[in-house]
């Protein structure tokens, strides 16, 4: 066979190549590339990570040790102080890391797990089944789920685990909704139709065509979801019946120690106590929208960037 | 059709645009002349990221969200355009340059009629008042042909058909009576039988009005008819410009030679006795509802290739999903060399499905953009040939050799390939099956035409060296004409005819062949005069 | 006509969901573990007590007939009898539920209004001059700032007000505790921190969404049309965005005002508003059912109501709708 037209050939029409290099490389590249706003984010997360670890060997008190002092103001002793039954804020703070953080994580883990899931299952099977789901679901979400939730724990009684699995329950409806929808957009396409042709199981399908292409989205959304739960269940501790005291924890903490706010004027270090714990939330909530703000922005170019 | 009574119009000299993408500014047009003369049609033709659309906006002064003009001067009928004012350029853009987009369902507001659309920038400029703005819109929907002139414009974008709509818009950018229309390719996402007459109608108003336009597409046979002048742009730059039967005539460049080969690419037709596909009386629906394809037979030869040519809506595509076995057929059967096949895919067995294979029009969304090509390919013969390790990636080299392409392309991502290259690693996916069937769905219509060229020659290869037979669907008859050994034509769901391709291609013809047939627009600039002039007799 | 049938059919579906709620709400009761009226009346309480408690909730009765008797009284504004002030001892100065909500319900609507008339229009015209100014510095400092607002619990920009305007420059009082019988001015100067909160917190959210619905309609071909017809922005903004913007802009004001809703009572806890979020609050800490029924019904049904209003905009102004073929 000859080409009429000799200068033409397949291998040299231009596509967007670019050079190959290993996962942790491409992932440094990106690094160095990423916003001030993404690399302060990252930073924080780290941060707020080693606390979590390694609480017990940075706090300089026990999480629950009560000392005799209480409302000490902030001093070389106690840093911040102590609270209404003397123990050290500072400690507690750094427990409150270790418990919250980790509080929200599990509940938004389990709440991936059942959305995820059940999302897959009806975006493939697309049948009675993704009706049900569906609709179940839809009106889940029909109640707002801060009193959703509220209503349930005056029923079952506040305690972590209960207050995991109902925040978890509550939120799986999104994810199960979001993963429903982007399983869907990837399932109707053509690769996934011609893997259906070549006579591959359902399980190849979910695994190696449908799932890789999902993850970004849910890689995004889990961060957002796990914003949602940890101000969900900070803002139902400092309501009384979230996570329970001698445990501590940030929305407890902000609870029990706002009335140091009217001391202000007096002094402004008590003033301030109560928004440490209230401004440790916000800081990682901040940090996090700003690494998934990145991260969707990255993933959302990377495709065609024709 | 010639017009140019050497009248300057427009003006633009060494114009550059940029677009910001990847955080930096890119050039799309490179430097580009363009004059156009009072009257004068000039045709702007190019493949995929020419930058002809970008251009043809620039002319107005207009760049879209995201690009700007960093060179160059734009002077329309002695004003320089680029120096005006926002509200200057608004009111010359409202009065005296209009602009036809390709898609009229998306560019028509959806909250207003359609008349209060097409008078609106005429009564605003005080070109005319309201009421005779509306008496002549209605005139302006009358010479271009739409039904009920009188009372369409009382109607809603969406509850008129695209080829009406297209005829709309063109009757809105005259409304004013401008002295310049930009037509962006403004029957490309029409069927071949609407765009003829969309065609006509445009080309009338635009001679009887003496407006000057741009027209800009990808299509030469539509250009031939429309334009004065041509121009060719390549990457944003100006590959040549021409009066056009010089430029069909005798093209200077390679790239544009090159432009004019697919439409020599022709195959001689030969007939087989063996049938390996023979789909017998199918009737088929989507979930219980109306029928979509009525009592199709249609029978594939050994070794041979069939085109089936239909217009959107005519179960072309649905067919070759009964084939497969994705949609069941409600009635009728299909046989695979004489045995009947399992109507449901999941009722088939892996060596059948083997043996029929796909590939699709889209090559970006038939392949999965995070595997790689090497598993790509990979994968059929894994599963199909239980190939594995270096025996298999010995295969997928062997295959990409086939194809044309090297070693090199092993570890691309789909994201890293040109067009071409993508359709070409989906033909060696269905290779890889070493299949007997392999249904082609529109695999060319995406591409650019210099492409189409090499992929149809890769096909007719393989089929030269494998026997394989090929079920092509299209819409475009210059590639059935090329690739073809049989032609089936298809309307609403039947089909009109099925023969060896010089007998369905020479008349007599059904009726529906002979108006599919004669809507094609040909090289011929006379083509279009011709068909008007043949409809005027018959008529 | 297809509007009117639309918006028949969207209001049935939105009174199915209301049903399907109230079921829900019933029915999570019945998982309560251990007796409930042991629960509430203690471990004094005697038998006959806990009988006659038993009796008078009903308890001997199949669950579809309470369910009945339940919503039947619902219905006619009767949500049954606190738990509270009931004793061991048969001693019963409990009220009734609707007595303790009415009030209360008053002023959250009294709340929740006033940051609305101003957080909406605010949030609004922030929202659509960032999508018209896009990339301006005025958008990117009005995004960074909403974006890092979102991120901040309510409790914590609470405190901060309290903090800056509560206590170091005394403006406004940090307890907003209204009463019956006050002026309306009085009124609002005592709700100010509470409602400036909400409102800070409900502009964040419902300028971001407001900004990203203009942006994706501007990017419409018909607004490209329309500039290439040579309108001005002001007339494209006007007459040819805006007709197609109400079905958006409804759906994210319904969206934030419904979180307004559950946003309300974290902020009614932090400045002791005696609305019916602490209410609700102060009912789960004390297990007093019949009172956590009643709010849920209530902060469910104005979510329902609220998304339902955003549905039948979007109908009411969609011209395929309007003008069907």
């Amino acid at each position: 066979m000859t080409d009429k037209n000799t200068s033409y050939s397949a291998a040299g029409e231009v596509g967007s190549v670019r050079m190959r290099r290993t996962r942790l490389q491409r992932t440094w590249v990106e690094l160095k590339k990423a916003p001030p706003t993404a690399i302060i984010g990252l930073v924080v997360i780290v941060f707020y990570i080693v606390l979590a670890l390694f609480a017990p060997l940075i706090a300089p008190y026990g999480e629950a040790e009560v000392l005799p002092n209480p409302y000490a103001p902030w001093s070389s002793d106690h840093w911040l102080g102590t609270d209404q039954i003397g123990r050290d804020l500072l400690s507690r703070l750094i427990y409150g890391a270790r418990n919250t953080i980790g509080i929200a994580f599990l509940t938004t883990l389990l709440a991936f797990l059942i959305g995820g899931a059940l999302g897959l299952v009806a975006a493939i099977n697309r049948s009675w089944l993704d009706q049900l789901l569906s609709r179940g679901v839809d009106v889940l979400m029909a109640i707002p789920s801060l009193i959703f939730a509220l209503m349930l724990l005056s029923i079952v009684g506040p305690s972590a685990g209960s207050l995991i699995i109902i925040i978890a329950v509550l939120d799986s409806t999104r994810v199960f909704r979001v993963t429903r929808a982007v399983a869907i957009n990837v399932a109707v396409m053509e690769y996934v139709e011609a893997a259906v042709l070549r006579g591959e199981g359902l399980g190849w399908i979910m695994r190696r065509e449908i799932l890789p292409n999902i993850m970004p989205p849910l890689v995004a959304e889990f961060g957002l979801r796990f914003c949602f739960v940890f101000l969900t269940i900070a803002a139902l501790s400092f309501l009384g019946v979230g996570i329970q005291p001698p445990t501590a924890d940030w929305g407890t903490m902000v609870r029990e120690t706002a009335n140091l706010i009217q001391f202000a004027k007096f002094d402004l270090r008590a003033g301030v106590t109560p928004l440490l714990p209230a401004g440790a939330i916000a800081l990682l909530t901040v940090a996090v929208n700003f690494v998934v703000d990145w991260f969707l922005h990255k993933t959302s170019g990377i495709r065609d960037e024709q | 059709m010639s017009n140019s009574g050497g009248d300057r119009l427009l003006e633009m000299r060494n114009i550059r645009i940029e677009g910001f993408a990847d955080e930096k500014w890119n050039p799309i047009i490179r430097g580009v002349d363009l004059s156009l003369d009072r009257g004068e049609v000039l045709g702007l033709i190019g493949e995929s990221g020419a930058g002809k659309s970008t251009l043809g906006k620039a002319s107005m002064g207009y760049t879209q969200p995201g690009c700007r003009i960093s060179g160059g001067t734009i002077v329309f009928d002695g004003i320089d355009l680029r120096e005006l004012s926002s509200s200057r350029l608004q009111r010359i853009w409202g009065s005296r340059i209009a602009y036809v987009a390709q898609s009229a369902a998306a560019s028509f507001n959806p909250a207003h009629k359609l008349i209060d659309q097409t008078v609106a920038a005429a009564v605003r400029e005080g070109i005319s008042s309201d009421s005779t703005a509306r008496d002549d819109a209605r005139k302006l929907y009358a010479s271009l042909q739409l039904p009920e002139p009188g009372s369409i414009g009382e109607r809603y974008p969406h509850q008129v058909s695209g080829g009406q709509l297209q005829r709309v818009m063109t009757a809105m950018a005259l409304s004013p009576r401008p002295d310049l229309i930009i037509f962006d390719e403004p029957t490309t996402a029409l069927d071949v039988t609407t765009q003829v007459e969309v065609l006509g109608a445009i080309r009338d108003i635009v001679e009887n009005f003496n407006t000057a336009a741009i027209y800009i597409t990808h299509d030469l046979a539509v250009v031939a008819q429309m334009a004065d002048r041509i121009k060719v742009l390549r990457y944003g730059n100006e590959v040549e410009e021409a009066d056009t039967r010089e430029m069909l005539a005798e093209p200077k460049m390679d790239y544009t030679k090159s432009l004019w080969a697919v439409r020599t690419l022709r195959k001689e037709a030969k007939s087989s006795a063996k049938n390996v596909l023979d789909i017998e009386n199918v009737d088929a629906s989507y979930g219980g509802s109306a029928k979509v394809l009525h009592d199709v037979s249609i029978r594939l030869p050994l070794g041979r290739t069939v085109a089936i040519v239909g217009e959107s809506g005519s179960g072309k595509s649905t067919a070759a999903r009964v084939v497969t076995g994705l949609l069941p057929a409600s009635n009728g059967r299909v046989l695979f060399n004489g045995d009947q096949l399992p109507p449901d895919i999941k009722n088939r067995s892996k060596e059948q499905l083997r043996r029929i294979q796909m590939i699709y029009q889209m090559a970006d969304t038939a392949m999965n953009p995070r595997q790689t090509v090497g598993e790509i390919i990979g994968r059929p013969l894994e599963f199909y040939h239980g190939l594995k390790g270096k025996e298999k990636e010995a295969k997928v080299f062997e295959l990409l050799e086939s194809i044309e392409l090297n070693e090199e392309f092993y570890d691309r991502l789909p994201g890293e390939l040109s067009g071409g290259q993508k359709q070409r690693i989906c033909i060696s996916r269905a290779l890889a099956a070493e299949p007997d069937v392999i249904i082609c769905d529109e695999v060319t219509s995406a591409l650019d035409q210099i492409v189409q060229e090499g992929i149809l020659q890769l096909l007719m290869r393989q089929q030269r060296e494998r026997g394989i037979s090929y079920l092509f669907i299209t819409h475009d008859i210059a590639t059935v004409e090329a690739i073809s050994d049989e032609i089936v034509v298809m309307l609403n769901g039947r089909v009109v005819e099925q023969g060896i391709k010089d007998e369905v291609l020479s008349p007599p013809h059904p009726e529906y062949t002979e108006k599919l047939l004669k809507s094609v627009p040909e090289m011929d600039p006379c083509w279009l005069d011709r068909v008007f002039q043949e409809k005027s007799i018959a008529v | 006509m297809a509007v009117v049938s639309t918006i028949i059919k969207r209001l049935l579906l939105g009174l199915l969901t209301l049903f399907v709620v109230s079921l829900i709400i019933f029915g999570s009761i019945q998982f309560l573990p251990g007796d409930f009226a042991e629960a509430v009346l203690g471990q004094a309480a005697t038998t006959e007590t806990v009988a006659a408690f038993r009796k008078e909730l009903g308890l001997d009765q199949p669950s579809y007939i309470r369910y009945f008797d339940w919503i039947g009284s619902v219905m006619t504004g009767d949500f049954g009898t606190s738990f509270s002030g009931r004793a061991a001892s048969g001693v019963d100065r409990s009220r009734s539920v609707a007595e303790l909500i009415a009030p209360r319900l008053a002023n959250t609507l009294f709340l929740a209004g006033m940051t609305a008339v101003v957080a909406v229009p605010l949030a609004l015209i922030l929202g659509i001059t960032a999508a018209l100014w896009r990339n301006s510095y005025y958008d990117r400092i009005v995004n960074a700032s909403t974006l890092t607002t979102i991120s901040f619990p309510e409790f914590f920009v609470a405190y901060i007000l309290v903090l800056l305007l509560g206590t170091l420059w005394a403006v406004f009082p940090s307890l907003a505790d209204v009463q019956q019988g006050m002026s309306f001015g009085e009124r609002v100067y005592k709700t100010a921190l509470p409602s400036l909160t909400l409102t800070l917190v409900i502009v964040a959210h419902l300028m971001r969404m407001t900004r990203a619905a203009i942006i994706n309609l501007l990017a419409s071909p018909y607004i490209e049309m329309a500039q290439l017809k040579g309108e001005s922005p002001m007339r494209v903004i006007l007459f040819h965005a805006l007709p197609n913007a109400w079905a958006p802009i409804a759906t994210v004001t319904a969206f934030n005002l419904a979180y307004l809703v559950v946003g309300v009572v974290v902020v009614e806890v932090v400045f002791v508003y005696p609305g019916i979020g602490q209410l609700m609050v102060d009912a789960v800490s004390s297990r007093d059912i019949p009172v956590v029924q009643a709010c849920a019904l209530i902060f469910a049904a104005t979510y329902i109501l609220l998304n339902l209003i955003a549905d039948v905009i979007g109908i009411a102004t969609n011209p395929r709708l309007l003008h069907p073929k």
